[in-house]
């Protein structure tokens, strides 16, 4: 810790990150970038009902089509690659069917691959794609959650008996005696749409079997390495040091690029079968179908209250869908999961009974994206807070007030279980007030409403799970590593080379490890080069997601940038013929620690260590490649907090909402980067938003998607995004030297409650609500009773 | 029968003669043909903007326009135009917003933003929104994108 306080750190400096300069001159290397001899490319057969029987598939005139080299259906490659089944352990009761990487004998979603047609290139795979006859008997299929369990609906894997994928009943405390003794209880259904990441490169996965050496070389657009080395190791029959995954540079990840996807297992299974380097690049139109979509909740939230404002106790119904098959191996219990247990963190009260079903249904498989279960949890959780307060007539920054675990109450552990060191949401409260002047803003809403103009402030505290340890996968049986570890070599020129097991998706991770280093280790900036995402090089590592990269990548670098220090110190001493406690180094020099005098560079070090160890004692061995790891042992996750505040303007004529200005306030603890971290928080708030008013994939009851080409799906665009104001609170982990938090999903935590309640306080002098997301103009047409 | 067809343009300067399928799209040959990775295909329906691309001198979407269409066109991507240092303080912008983060989007902003700071050097911050709006980033939420053009535009008007 001295060492980032003290002297020159590059912690808590906007640092630029070096490596946009290819990114800029359009010398990125994505996935799809790379090229090898003899490479061919993969198109699927998908399914285009939702669910249906295979009755047979005729490949003969796709293979006939000139230059297709191979038709694989589900059943051929079943030798080559073992299926897998979604569950974990920890999930008590929790159930799924075995997937392939192409379906065999059924189709359970619309879009779901059942056969390969690999060709020499990607428009020749695509035309003996058209030529595959599959001969098809659809089957009555299941959409709708609400009745996903009802004896009369079919269940879609008869060998799991019904359609639960699984069940979560919490308790805390006695909610049906609060309930019974309060002033006032308010009960509201909310829905959440589904939607997905939306990565502007899609996935994209280049396998390359050797035969000769039985080494399988994969290129990956993966926020995971190590993790899919070990999948790919075991369900194609490789020992684990004979699967190397590489990944470039990834074009956005956001949670879709760390689940195990049927069509990249089957591209990986077709190089072993065909001894080529075969590439799979999805198109945006499979995307949509295929890549893992998110959300779809109902929640049914009930809160009790006395007249004063006091927040007694709040019971919760929460239903998802969760598609066909529960994804492997993080599976989609996650995210119901987390809505349950994050939704009442915020607040004091004890009393908590939360009930939540996951169940299965025809549609794209359901899984973790960014802020897993936050969006939902908060926006459901904030509007009832706006809510009691309306109808308590009680300001809602008051209300807050009253309710919040206060600062003296840390460390606190939630209704649920979840243990918080200390949040802050108090000063994230009164900072969010004060840089959105927030008081002028509420005056200046209230004189618009007798001129028609409607406009809303809505507020959104959340809490924000970070830095997870071995209890999130390892416990329950998931080969994701929780650890990671950090490799630095110094170069004979007396740089650094730098290798971590977190990776890099453009979030800035190789830049804030870069800074880590050269702050604990004593260099400049541009002395150190970060190496991310190479199994066979970084040391073993989860990688990057749930907002892991800085807690613990970070940590990791920091303790390994301490252990190079001290290494090169004990170099020095032996080549200054003094203690190394005499030394320092600073700005890559090597200093005498009490003056300041310089006593020697590190290429100098650098070149005696390596070129002329014999001028050193006979004793001395310099060892300047150091490795050190670290897990989060002291508390389950790093749980952050923040607010964010929406300014929205209703028109409701259209029923269009106008998004103003956004403001959030949050705490990752100590801040590496500030760019960096407002950055993330930034585009993380627009995917929030996109949530709560444009993203929806919409599908009809025979389960086809609607809403499945970038026309019909809404991205936000920058003409309707608003200006972003982003401020911090730091409230450093002591559990970890560095203090440092998460920081990548605080904006798509609080955004759609943000909006939510925005949206209903413009429209609260109307009388009028809404509780499903997105809020699309019809949805606010609906609520003023104009449709 | 041979169903490609013959066709000259100048890319990035440099003159390309080859036989293409009628039904490459320009994107894909400036890919895959000519190694030019630097245009990324984010929908191929015309609406991500990541493809962006100019073609005698109007920016174009890569993924809508055949190649055979180009049969004597000037091309320019991001390779060309970042190597004669027209958009030097841009890309400076960029980096020092930090406006990118995964980069995919990079090539078709910076084009974008460049054609709009030619037709209207003193762009509005809601001009700039309006020009960038065909333009998807899924990684930023567009506020450093809008600043670093804004700054850029500021920039040049001084200059």
């Amino acid at each position: 810790m001295s060492r980032i306080e003290k002297g020159v750190s590059f912690i808590g400096q906007s640092v630029p990150r070096p490596q946009t300069a290819r990114l800029l001159a359009g010398r990125g290397v994505f996935t799809d970038d790379v090229k090898l001899p003899r490479m061919l490319h993969v198109a699927f057969v998908r399914s285009p009902h939702a669910r249906a029987r295979i009755v047979s598939i005729d490949a003969a005139r796709a293979r006939a089509v000139s230059g297709v080299v191979a038709v694989v259906t589900g059943q051929e490659m079943t030798p080559f690659c073992s299926g897998w089944i979604g569950t974990l352990a920890h999930f008590q009761g929790m159930k799924s069917a075995m997937q392939r990487p192409l379906a065999v004998g059924k189709a359970s979603w619309q879009g779901e691959p059942v056969a390969a047609v690999v060709a020499e290139s990607r428009a020749v795979a695509e035309d003996g794609v058209s030529h595959v006859r599959v001969t098809w008997e659809p089957l009555p299929v299941v959409t709708d959650p609400e009745t996903a369990l009802d004896p009369s609906t079919p269940v879609i894997h008869p060998e799991l008996g019904d359609n639960l994928a699984f069940r979560l009943e919490l308790a805390s405390g006695d909610a049906e005696r609060a309930f019974r003794d309060a002033d006032l209880v308010i009960s509201e259904t909310f829905t959440m749409g589904r939607h997905t990441g939306v990565t502007l490169e899609a996935r994209a996965i280049l396998a390359d079997f050797d035969p000769s050496e039985r080494r399988l070389t994969v290129y990956h657009s993966f926020q995971a390495p190590n993790m899919m080395q070990d999948i790919l190791a075991r369900h194609l029959n490789l020992p684990e040091h004979d699967v190397r995954v590489i990944c470039k540079d990834v074009g956005g990840s956001f949670g879709i690029k760390v689940h195990i996807y049927p069509d990249e297992m089957a591209t990986c299974a077709l190089s072993v079968m065909l001894g080529r380097p075969v590439k799979f690049t999805a198109d945006r139109l499979e995307s949509f179908v295929s890549d893992i979509h998110a959300r779809e909740h109902r929640v049914k939230a009930e809160l009790a209250l006395t007249r004063d404002g006091t927040m007694l106790a709040m019971r919760v119904d929460d239903l998802t869908g969760i598609g066909p098959y529960s994804v492997y191996p993080r599976t989609s219990a996650v995210e119901g999961n987390q809505t349950v247990r994050l939704m009442p963190g915020v607040y004091r009260f004890r009393d908590y009974a939360a009930s939540l079903r996951v169940v299965f249904q025809n549609k794209t498989p359901m899984c973790q994206y960014r802020a897993v279960g936050h969006p939902i949890a908060f926006a459901v959780m904030e509007a009832m807070v706006d809510r009691a307060a309306r109808e308590l007539g009680l300001d809602p920054v008051a209300f807050r007030r009253k309710n919040y675990v206060t600062a003296e109450m840390y460390p606190h552990t939630s209704q649920t279980g979840y243990f918080f060191e200390r949040l802050s949401h108090e000063a994230a409260l009164d900072k969010l007030l004060e840089i959105s002047d927030y008081r002028t803003l509420c005056a200046e809403r209230d004189a618009l409403r007798p001129r028609g103009v409607y406009r809303g402030l809505g507020l959104c505290a959340f809490i924000e799970l970070t830095t997870p340890g071995p209890a999130f996968y390892g416990v329950g049986g998931a080969r994701i590593s929780s650890q990671d570890g950090c490799t630095i070599k110094l170069e004979p020129t007396g740089k650094l080379t730098c290798m971590t097991g977190v990776t890099e998706q453009g979030q800035g991770t190789d830049t804030m490890i870069a800074q880590v280093v050269a702050s604990t280790v004593g260099v400049r900036m541009e002395d150190v080069r970060v190496l991310t995402g190479d199994t066979m090089v970084s040391p073993y590592g989860g990688g990057t997601w749930a907002s892991r990269g800085a807690g613990i990548g970070g940590e990791a670098a920091l303790q390994t940038g301490k252990a190079m220090r001290g290494s090169i110190l004990r170099v020095a001493a032996a080549m200054l013929q003094c203690e190394p406690d005499d030394l320092d180094i600073r700005l890559g020099k090597i200093v005498d620690a009490l003056t300041g005098e310089v006593r020697l560079e590190l290429a100098e070090l650098g070149r005696v260590a390596y070129f002329r160890p014999d001028t050193l004692p006979k004793d001395f061995q310099s060892e300047l490649t150091v490795t050190r790891h670290y897990v989060p042992r002291h508390q389950g996750f790093a749980f952050t907090n923040g607010i964010q505040l929406s300014h929205v303007e209703v028109d409701v004529e259209t029923g269009f909402v106008r998004l103003l200005k956004h403001w959030c306030v949050e705490d990752c603890g100590r801040i590496i980067n500030p760019r960096l971290v407002d950055e993330q928080i930034r585009g993380a708030i627009v995917q929030g938003i996109g949530a709560a008013l444009y993203e929806h994939l919409v599908y009809d009851g025979a389960g086809q998607l609607l809403t499945g080409t970038m026309m019909d799906y809404l991205v936000p665009m920058a003409a309707e995004m608003p200006d972003i104001v982003v401020g911090h609170v730091e409230t450093p982990t002591a559990y970890a030297e560095g203090g440092f938090k998460g920081a990548g999903e605080a904006g798509t935590a609080g955004a759609p409650g943000a909006v939510l309640n925005a949206v209903n306080d413009a429209l609260a002098p109307l009388g009028a609500r809404v509780t499903d997301q997105p809020i699309t103009p019809e949805v606010v047409l609906r609520a003023l009773g104009k449709l | 029968m041979d169903p490609t067809v013959s066709i000259s343009l100048t890319v990035n300067g440099v003159a390309v003669s080859r036989r293409v399928e009628p039904r490459q799209s320009l994107v894909d040959f400036l890919r895959y043909e000519l190694e030019l990775t630097g245009s990324h295909v984010g929908c191929e329906h015309g609406v991500c903007g990541a493809c962006t691309v100019r073609v005698d001198g109007a920016i174009v979407r890569g993924c809508l326009m055949l190649v055979v269409q180009c049969d004597g066109a000037r091309v320019e991507t991001i390779e060309g135009v970042a190597g004669t240092g027209e958009i030097f303080d841009l890309q400076q912008a960029f980096a020092q917003e930090n406006a990118l983060q995964c980069g995919f989007c990079t090539a078709g902003m910076l084009l974008t933003a460049q054609d709009l700071l030619m037709r209207r050097p003193g762009a509005t911050v809601s001009e700039i929104r309006e020009a960038l709006s065909g333009n998807y980033c899924r990684c930023t939420g567009y506020h450093a994108i809008v600043e670093a053009v804004r700054k850029t535009a500021e920039g040049r008007g001084r200059a």
